[in-house]
Formats: C-alpha cells, structure tokens, sequence
C-alpha cells in the first residue's frame, strides 16, 4: 500500500510540471527552452538504454532504431488517426502552450506515447529474442543490423514519406501536431527514473545486476537470465519508444536519416560517460552532452566550429583513459550517503 | 573459477556504492551540471511578449529596426554528410557578400549599409537546422535567413522561420515542400517537378528517346524527388520506363545494377545522383556494354564530373543533364561571373557556387527595393521579384515563391559543359 | 547463365575490397577482443595518402596493365606504411591503457578514434570535405575490358582481385608459417596463458594492427585507384560497417572467417542489387531498394543458426 504522502507528493509535481510547461515557453529564451527539451529526451533515451546496457550488462548499440520505431509509429498515429479520433486537434497541428492546449494535446500525445513504446517493445522483444544464443559483441552487431533494417523500411515507405522525412499527410492536409511539451518530457523522464530507480533496488532489478556480474553463476543459482535479458530489452526500448514519439511531436518533421548508428552512438557514449548502471549518471551525463554543444557554439563562434568534432573525440577518449567507468561508475547519487559522508568527515 | 576471478578483478566492486574518489568527481559532475543548468537559466530569461495570450507559442522576438549593419544569417552543411554542398553554397554566398561590401553595402532609401552574414553550421543534421533556426529566430537583429542546401533540413528549419515572421530564401532545395510551409519561405532554384520535366522533355522531343531505364539512390531526398518526377512526366509524355533500380551513394560497384538496365535494352539511362558517384557509374556502364546515352540532373553540375568517368573523352562523353546554367552560356552575366571568380578563387564556380551568390543577391536586391529593414516589407519584395538576372537564369519568384525560370540542358564535351537547350516552364 | 557468371564476378571483386578490410577487424579482435571502430577511417587515410602520393609520384595513365602496376606498387607501400605507423600510434595511446577496462570503454575509445580521425580529415588543412578523384593509373576506355564469351571483366577488377588475393596469401603465410604468426595465434587463443609463455603481447599485438591497417590502407587505394569512386572523409564509414559485418557472418577472431564473409557479402549484394523486378499484379518490388536491410537480415540469420559465425569458433564458458 503506498502511503498517502506519496500520492501527495505526486500530484504536487504534476502540478508544477504542468505550471512550468505553461510558464517556461513565455518567459524562456527560445534556444535555452529547446535545449532544455532536447535533453529531456535525451535523459529518457539514456536511462532506458542503462537499462539494457548498465543493469542487465548488454551490448546495446541500436537504441536511436527503437527511438525510431516510436516516433514514425506515435507521428502516424497523430497524422492518420486524424480524421476518426483526434478530430479536435487543427489540421496544421499548433495547439499552443497554453493550458487548454495541454488538455487538448493529453489525449493523442498519450495515445501516441503508448503505440510507439509499444511497437518499440515489440520490436525489443525480437531483437532481445537472439540474446538467447549470442552474446556480447555478436548481440551488439545485431542490434545494430535491426537499426539499420528499420531504416530501409521507413526509405521504401512512402506513406511515412521514405527518405524526404515525415511531417504530416499533404492529400489530407494533416501536419504532425506538436502536442509534446515540457509537461510530459519531463514527466515521462521523472517516470523513468522512478522506474529505473525502483527497478534496481527491486528483486526483479538484484537479478538484472546478477545476469550483468556473472550470467552462469545467476543461471546456476536459478534466475531465467534469457528471460531476464528479454525484459531488459523490452523495457528499455519500449521507453526509447516513447522519446520517439515525444520526439517526433516536438520537431513536427521527422527524418530516418536522423535516426542512424551514429545517433546510437551517441547513447552509448552518454551511458558509458555517465557511468554504466548508474542512473544519476545517466541524468547529468545525458544533460551535460545535450546542452554543452550549444553552450560552445553561443560562446566560440563559427571558425571554430570545424573542430567541434576533433575537440568532441578527443574529449571522449581522454574521458576515457582517464576514467574508464564514468563520473559515477556503478553508484548513485544520494542524500543518506552524502549525510554520512559529511558526518564521517565531520568527526575526525 | 578462473572466470568468476578475472570477471570480479576486471570489473571491480560487486555491486555500486560510491567509494571515496567517487564521491569527489560526484560533486564535480553535479557542479558542472548544475553550472551548465544555471548558465542556461541566467541567460534565459526573456521578457514576457506584450499582450500575448498565454496560448501562443512565443516565437517572436521584436525585430530592432535601428540598424547599423544589415545582418543576414546562414544556416549550411559545413561539416557531416553533405559538407562539399554546404561549403560551395557558402562560398557562393560569401563571394556575393564580398562583392556587395566592396561596393559600399546594400542601399536602402538613400543611404548605404554593409551587410554581414552570421554563418551557422548545422553539421547535416536536421535538429541542429532547427536549433540554429530557433536561435536565428530570436535575434532581433537578423533581417533575413539564407539556406539549406538539402530540402530535408530546409523542411525542418522553414517552420521556424515561418512563425518569427523571418524571411527565409534556399539556394538549392528542390523539393516542392519547403515553400508550402508558409509565405516567408522562399527559394531561388526550380523544383524537383520542373527538373524531371526538363529532362524528360529533352528525352522525349530531342533525343527521341522511348524505352528509359532510371537509376536511383532511395536514401536520398534530392535522387527519389528527381527520379519520381521524371518518371511522372516521360510516362505522361508516352514513353516507358524500363526499369527502376536502385544504387547507394556509398557504393563503389554499380555493375549489377547496370547489368539488369542492359537486359532491358534501354534506349537512355536518367541518373539523377550527384557528381561523386555518376562518373563511376558511367564508367562501368560502357565498360559493360551499355551505349544509350546517359542523362541527369543538376546533382551532376561540377567542374570535378568528369574525373570519375575517366576525365574528359571519357565514360561521360556526350552525356546530357539539366541544371540552372552553362558556362559556356554566352549570356555576358554568366561569362563575367565565371571569369571573375575563376579569377579569385583559381577554379570555376560549381553550380551551387552560383546558386548561393544569386540567393545572396536576390536578397540584397529585395532590401534595396522594399527600401526598409522590415522583415515583412522585404518579404513583400522579395515576393515581386521579377526578371531578376541572375547568374543561374532569369528569376520570377511565382506565387507559390519557387523560382519561374528556364532550365538548360547542357552535353558534356571534353572538360566542358556545352549548351544544347532551353527548357521553358510549362506555363 | 551469362548474366550469372557477370553478376558473380562483381561480386567477387567488391568482396575483395571487404576481405581486405574485415581481415583488420577480425585479427584485432581475435588478439584483443576489441571491435576497432577506427579501422575503417585507417582506410579512408590509406585511401587519401595513396591519392595525395599519385600527385607527388605524377602518376599518369598507362598504356599496359604492367607498367600501370608498376606505378602502383610504390603507392600501395608508402600507403601502407603511413597507415602502419597510424595503427600504432592508435593502439599505443588509445587502446593499450585499457587492456583491462570494461569491453564498453574500450569501445566508446574506438568509436572516439574514429570520431577523431574523420573529423580531422574534414578539416581544410588536413583532407578537406571536397571529393577527390584518383588519376589514371591502368589503361582505359576500350583497351580497358577483357571479353570472354558474354561476360565483360573489367581490368580494374580483375587487378583488385589478384592483388587482394596476394595480400592475403601473404598474410596466410605470416599467420602460419611464421613465428610472429604462430605468436599472434597463441594470443588470440589465450592472452593470459601466451604471456605466461613468455610471449611478448605488446609487441604482438602491435603487429596484429600493423599488419590489419596495412591491408586496409592497400583496401583504400585498391578502391580509390581502381573503382574511381570519389574520396571523401567519411567514405569508411558504410565500407567500414559492410565489412565488419563480413568478419562477424564469417566468424570474427577467424582470418578464414573474413575471406569467407567478405566473399559471402559481396556477392550477395551482387546479386541482389541485379536481381529483376518482381512484379505481382500492381506492385512492382524491386529487390536493390533493400540491398542493406538484406545484408542485415543475413547477419541475424546465419548469428541465430551459427552464433559464433560460419566459421568462428564457440568457445564454451568455463566456470
């Protein structure tokens, strides 16, 4: 039974999330406004792939294709769904910022969360599937191969726009409507902490560490590690799916040419500077990458944009001969170890 | 047990909990975090709009008309992917720059002002288009915006430009999209319809050509775009289409490919690529036997086409393609502008060169006639450009902002590019 | 059956190009256990010195198939030798500090590697993003196919072939035949027992990636000398990921493995991209719209019925 407290507290922070998703559009700077999104995302994006690749100890490098899956399946919802069900929503897709346009935009912009997570997961589960028979870097090949699979789908995909990018249907005049706002980016991202959070600390979470340790010995002391690494795969990309969607309502026009390895990468790289398993990690590491650039490219100024991507590497492999395990490594962030810690200190 | 060893030495502690040194980078990971929140947060504020209703999206930052220095901004592909494009626009675009400086700037009712371009690299990647587009969109002091080269970022960024009322002008993008998005979108180059027109009426009426086999990249926005309309139009015209196959730009070997076009004894092979694979692709295709003639679209329009085809005489002899002008136009415009920046710059202008310089002056010359720094009154005037002698042909921005002008089919002779023919638009 | 045999000949020879590459991926990761990510920038460079080298050499184009070869090999080894030097220099300072790290650093390190390169290759003084073609080198035009009943063989592919099959015969031998060989062997069967031996593994390895950057710089010029395809900073990258994905259907840490697979993923590709169209009622299907996914979908296929790859070895776990 969860205390009432705790439904206090909950509905407190959908009060205040609601209230900035109103506010922040009016008094923030656009640019920093956007940045702040994008990395809403990208907190999703990277918590959920720390699930597959931190908790359960896999070789993830295909999640951009899960991301992929949910917003080409969450936009289409939007778009061809239209005329039934989200008639009230205008064809152009502007609803606004406002309060009404949050409860105008609640009802497609869940619908649409739930059928690209779960056409991700669905998606997860196959891909998960030959975790049965392969292991590490093998796996990490597939993932990779299921990324680039969906890619020719969507090319040779016209009802979805192949490869000039999907912004809405131009014979029924519909555009994808931007119903994403800070409200539920940052909702969901605060979901998927608790979730990743609770999950380590759960039964189901100690079996997901044991497959990552040691996968023989789980087996030997009785844990379905297959059945555990589907779930992880399931449930991390059933997110990714979600930011897809979230995604693709935020940028209105969305291309398959974004959604390449190279944006896996990316991930990867987030997870891993962060701290494999380390959720808090994942928060400030996906934070920090996301706003960084645009931070520089406001200060340095366009000559110095050619070695963006030189600076960027050589960051990343100093990061790593330095620290191999990320700021955080295995740990997390919290106020009782920070209390004791002060204390121990505070007594010597 | 050998394994569980090395698994616990290599990877450390069993199961998380911060040790000490953990604990100090903790607090300097979380330092730089909230240090990059906090700088976001202090330098976010803006002042709420006046009298907006809490409804609109608030993307309009107050244009400052006490201008100094007319200020354009940039958006281009300067690295990733589709860098070669995004550079050659923008040295068309500079060149322009450098040229209306050098004659005292941009005159605007009476009086004249330097003009300088932010330029912004959006690294070929889509979202950053649309970060620079939301930066531009809040600087009160751009006038307007040039770019994208790709119509795919263009499409992503136009809406931005669209709601902070900032004129927007593409050099090169094609697809008919972009200029839907809204009435401050404009482009300065024909559309994808109007190229496959081209050749396919060039195929049809001068080449007498019947039985054509396409050879497209399904990955790219520009090749299906072109490809999809020339086989709209020389369908509608009576001819047949052979075959439709697919190559990736990436690719060394087309063989397969044109082994399949040869078994269905095409009399022409439209390739609508760019010019970094189609001097492979020829190459092979005679190699194979094939000899219909080769045709394409402006993606071929390169001083470097040839090289790739075995250099001049070689697989691309006498092949044809559209694209906006030919150096060897006698039109004094193009001669002097070719001789002019060959002198410069110690090399011919490649067609997007040409494309970015006209993008840049067609706006220069919009200002001059609105006679004002308003974003709306130079939307205005660039909305009546007509007759614009451009270097890429005679422009007319029509009612849909697409640029009304004559194509030209050129034939590759040695290193040049022969003018065959005009082209005029269907209406 | 003409257009068979054609379509296998091409195949052949684009997989030519991928054994070349995919040999560098897999012997790095039979002594390493390390996907090096960075490889197929090591072959656009070998690519780009080989181009930068026709120009000081003024390599111009031959009237023999032999005088064209002899023009070539001094590029093919300054190539070489530039990329040797770079994959070493990668290994040394990139990859050697994380021998005992997590496979996920190590892989994050490769990905910067190869990040690094690429962007530095952009760069206006370095590369520069514009495309570059390589001259003439073999003769051309109609002297340049041989005919043989109805099939044309170009004499481009037929050199890259033969020299791509004398590398490999020369790395066959190194392998098995010599001591370094035999060391490279111990390592990749055992790291830790091979050091017990007294074998030196840092110099091993160090050979292991001179020898695969070696190939993949002769893969580069191969490609950019006899393909014409324009070089381009990012040109490794699809190269890169066709190969590897050839090392890894063919068995990765197996040297026979990526001959096998990067044959195995040429001519597949051949064929698909030549297959005709199918057509049933309406719709017309053309099967070289899905060359890539295809490609993919036989990695999956082959990793589910043969996990370790055709001819990789499933080592069981040992507790």
């Amino acid at each position: 039974m969860t205390k009432p407290i705790n439904y206090v507290i909950a509905l407190a922070i959908i009060g205040v999330l609601a209230t900035l998703s109103v506010m922040l559009p009016i008094y923030m700077d656009d640019l920093v406004y956007r940045v702040l999104m994008l990395s809403g995302i990208a907190v999703i994006m990277a918590v959920s792939l720390n699930l597959i690749n931190g908790f359960t100890g896999q070789f993830s490098i295909g999640h951009a294709g899960f991301q992929a899956v949910g917003a080409y399946v969450g936009a289409a919802l939007t778009v061809y769904g239209h005329n039934d069900i989200f008639g009230h929503l205008p064809k152009d897709g502007q609803i606004g910022t406002g309060w009404m346009s949050l409860a105008v935009g609640a009802g497609p912009m869940v619908a649409s969360m739930i059928a690209g997570g779960l056409a991700a997961a669905l998606i997860g589960y196959v891909v998960g599937l030959p975790s049965l028979r392969l292991r590490g870097d093998y796996l990490a090949i597939v993932t990779l191969g299921f990324g680039e699979i969906i890619r020719v789908v969507v090319e040779n995909n016209d009802a979805v726009g192949g490869p000039r990018g999907f912004s809405g249907n131009l014979d029924l005049g519909v555009s994808v409507p931007a119903i994403t706002n800070f409200f539920w980016v940052f909702g969901v991202a605060i979901a998927v902490i608790l979730f990743a959070r609770n999950l380590r600390f759960s039964i189901s979470g100690l079996q997901y560490l044991a497959v990552r340790e040691d996968e023989v010995a789980a087996q030997a002391v009785g844990i379905d590690t297959t059945r555990t690494k589907v779930n992880a795969f399931v449930i991390g990309s059933f997110f990714a799916g979600v930011g897809g969607a979230l995604f693709a309502h935020y940028e209105q026009t969305i291309l398959i040419s974004s959604f390449n390895f190279v944006r896996s990468f990316d991930f990867v790289t987030i997870v891993v500077l962060g701290g494999l398993g380390s959720v808090t990690g994942s928060i400030l590491s996906a934070v920090v990458l996301t706003a960084l650039p645009e931070i520089l490219r406001s200060s340095l100024g366009a000559q110095f944009n050619q070695y963006r991507l030189v600076t960027y590497a050589l960051l990343l492999i100093v990061m790593m001969l330095v620290r191999p395990q990320g700021i955080f490594g295995r740990g997390e962030l919290s106020i009782a170890k920070l209390r004791s810690k002060s204390k121990k200190y505070a007594t010597q | 047990m050998k394994h569980l060893h090395t698994s616990v030495r290599k990877r450390g502690l069993v199961f998380g909990g911060t040790d000490m040194n953990s604990t100090v980078r903790v607090g300097w990971m979380s330092a730089l975090a909230v240090a990059t929140l906090a700088s976001l947060g202090v330098g976010g504020c803006k002042a709420p709009k006046d009298g907006g209703a809490a409804g609109e999206t608030s993307t309009k930052a107050t244009q400052n008309l006490d201008v100094k220095a007319i200020k354009v901004g940039e958006y281009s592909s300067m690295t990733g992917e589709t860098a070669t494009f995004g550079q050659e626009s923008d040295a068309g675009i500079q060149y322009a720059l450098a040229e209306i400086n050098a004659a005292g700037g941009i005159e605007v009712a009476g009086k004249k002002y330097p003009v300088t371009v932010e330029l912004q690299d959006d690294q070929s990647k889509p979202e950053e288009a649309k970060t620079v587009a939301v930066k531009f969109a809040s600087d009160a002091d751009i006038i307007a915006v040039l770019g994208e080269v790709a119509s795919s970022r263009s499409k992503t960024a136009a809406p931005e430009y669209q709601r902070a009322g900032i004129p927007m002008i593409s050099p090169s993008s094609t697809n008919p999209d972009v200029t839907k998005v809204g009435d401050y979108i404009f482009r300065v180059c024909f559309i994808d319809p109007f190229q496959g027109y081209i050749m396919a009426k060039f195929a049809k009426d001068e080449l007498k050509l019947s039985n054509v086999a396409v050879l497209r990249d399904p990955s790219q926005d520009y090749s299906v775009g072109l490809a999809d309309a020339f086989i709209k139009e020389f369908t509608a015209m009576g001819g047949k289409i052979s075959t439709d196959v697919s190559y990736k730009a990436s690719d060394s070997d087309f063989r397969s490919q044109l082994g399949q076009v040869k078994t269905t004894n095409a009399d022409g092979v439209f390739i609508p690529g760019y010019y970094g694979e189609v001097g492979t692709i020829a190459r092979q295709a005679r190699e194979i036997g094939i000899k219909a003639p080769l045709m394409g679209g402006d993606g071929w329009d390169s001083s470097e086409l040839v090289k790739g085809a075995g250099g001049p005489g070689g697989a691309l002899e006498g092949a044809y393609f559209s694209t906006h002008y030919s150096a060897s136009e006698t039109s004094k415009r193009v001669q002097d502008f070719v001789a002019a920046y060959k002198k410069a710059k110690g090399m011919e202008p490649a067609a997007l060169v040409a494309q970015g310089y006209d993008a840049m002056m067609i706006l220069a010359d919009a200002i001059k006639r609105a006679g004002s720094f308003e974003r709306a009154k130079v939307r205005q005037a660039l909305a009546e450009t007509k007759d614009y002698d451009a270097v890429t042909g005679r422009i007319t921005l029509d009612e849909n902002r697409n640029a009304n002008k004559s194509g030209v089919v050129v034939q590759i002779k040695g290193d040049k590019f022969v003018y065959t023919k005009t082209i005029e638009p269907k209406n | 059956m003409d257009q068979f045999l054609q379509i296998l000949i091409n195949g052949i020879q684009l997989g030519s190009v991928y054994v070349l590459i995919a040999l560098g991926y897999t012997m790095v990761y039979g002594v390493l256990r390390l996907i090096n990510f960075a490889h197929s920038d090591v072959f656009m460079v070998g690519s780009f010195v080989g181009f930068y080298t026709c120009g000081w050499l003024k390599v111009t184009a031959q009237k023999t198939v032999f005088a064209g070869l002899v023009q070539l090999l001094p590029v093919l080894l300054i190539a070489m030798a530039a990329c040797v030097l770079l994959g070493l220099v990668i290994e040394r300072f990139a990859y050697r500090p994380l021998r005992r790290a997590p496979r996920l650093t190590a892989l994050i390190t490769a990905i910067g590697v190869s990040l690094f390169i690429e962007g530095a290759a952009q760069l206006p003084f370095v590369f520069g993003v514009n495309p570059k073609f390589y001259p003439e080198i073999l003769p051309f035009g109609p002297d340049s196919t041989i005919q043989a009943g109805g099939i044309t063989i170009s004499k481009h592919q037929l050199v890259m072939v033969v020299v791509s099959a004398i590398l490999v015969a020369v790395l066959w031998y190194i392998v098995q035949k010599t001591k370094m060989g035999k060391a490279m062997r111990a390592v990749s069967h055992d790291f830790d027992a091979a050091g017990l031996m007294g074998i030196p593994t840092d110099n091993v390895i160090a050979f292991t990636f001179s020898i695969g950057a070696a190939l993949a710089a002769a893969g580069g010029v191969l490609f950019g000398g006899l393909t014409f395809k324009s070089l381009l900073p990012l040109m490794g990258v699809q190269m890169g990921l066709k190969a590897f994905v050839a090392a890894v259907v063919g068995g990765i840490g197996s040297i026979p493995g990526a001959m096998l697979g990067g044959l195995l993923m040429g001519i597949s590709e051949s064929f698909i991209k030549g297959a005709p169209h199918i057509k049933f009622g309406a719709t017309d299907f053309d099967p070289s719209r899905w060359t890539d996914a295809v490609a993919f979908m036989i990695l999956i296929l082959v990793l589910l019925i043969r996990p370790a790859g055709l001819l990789g070895k499933n080592t069981p776990e040992k507790v």
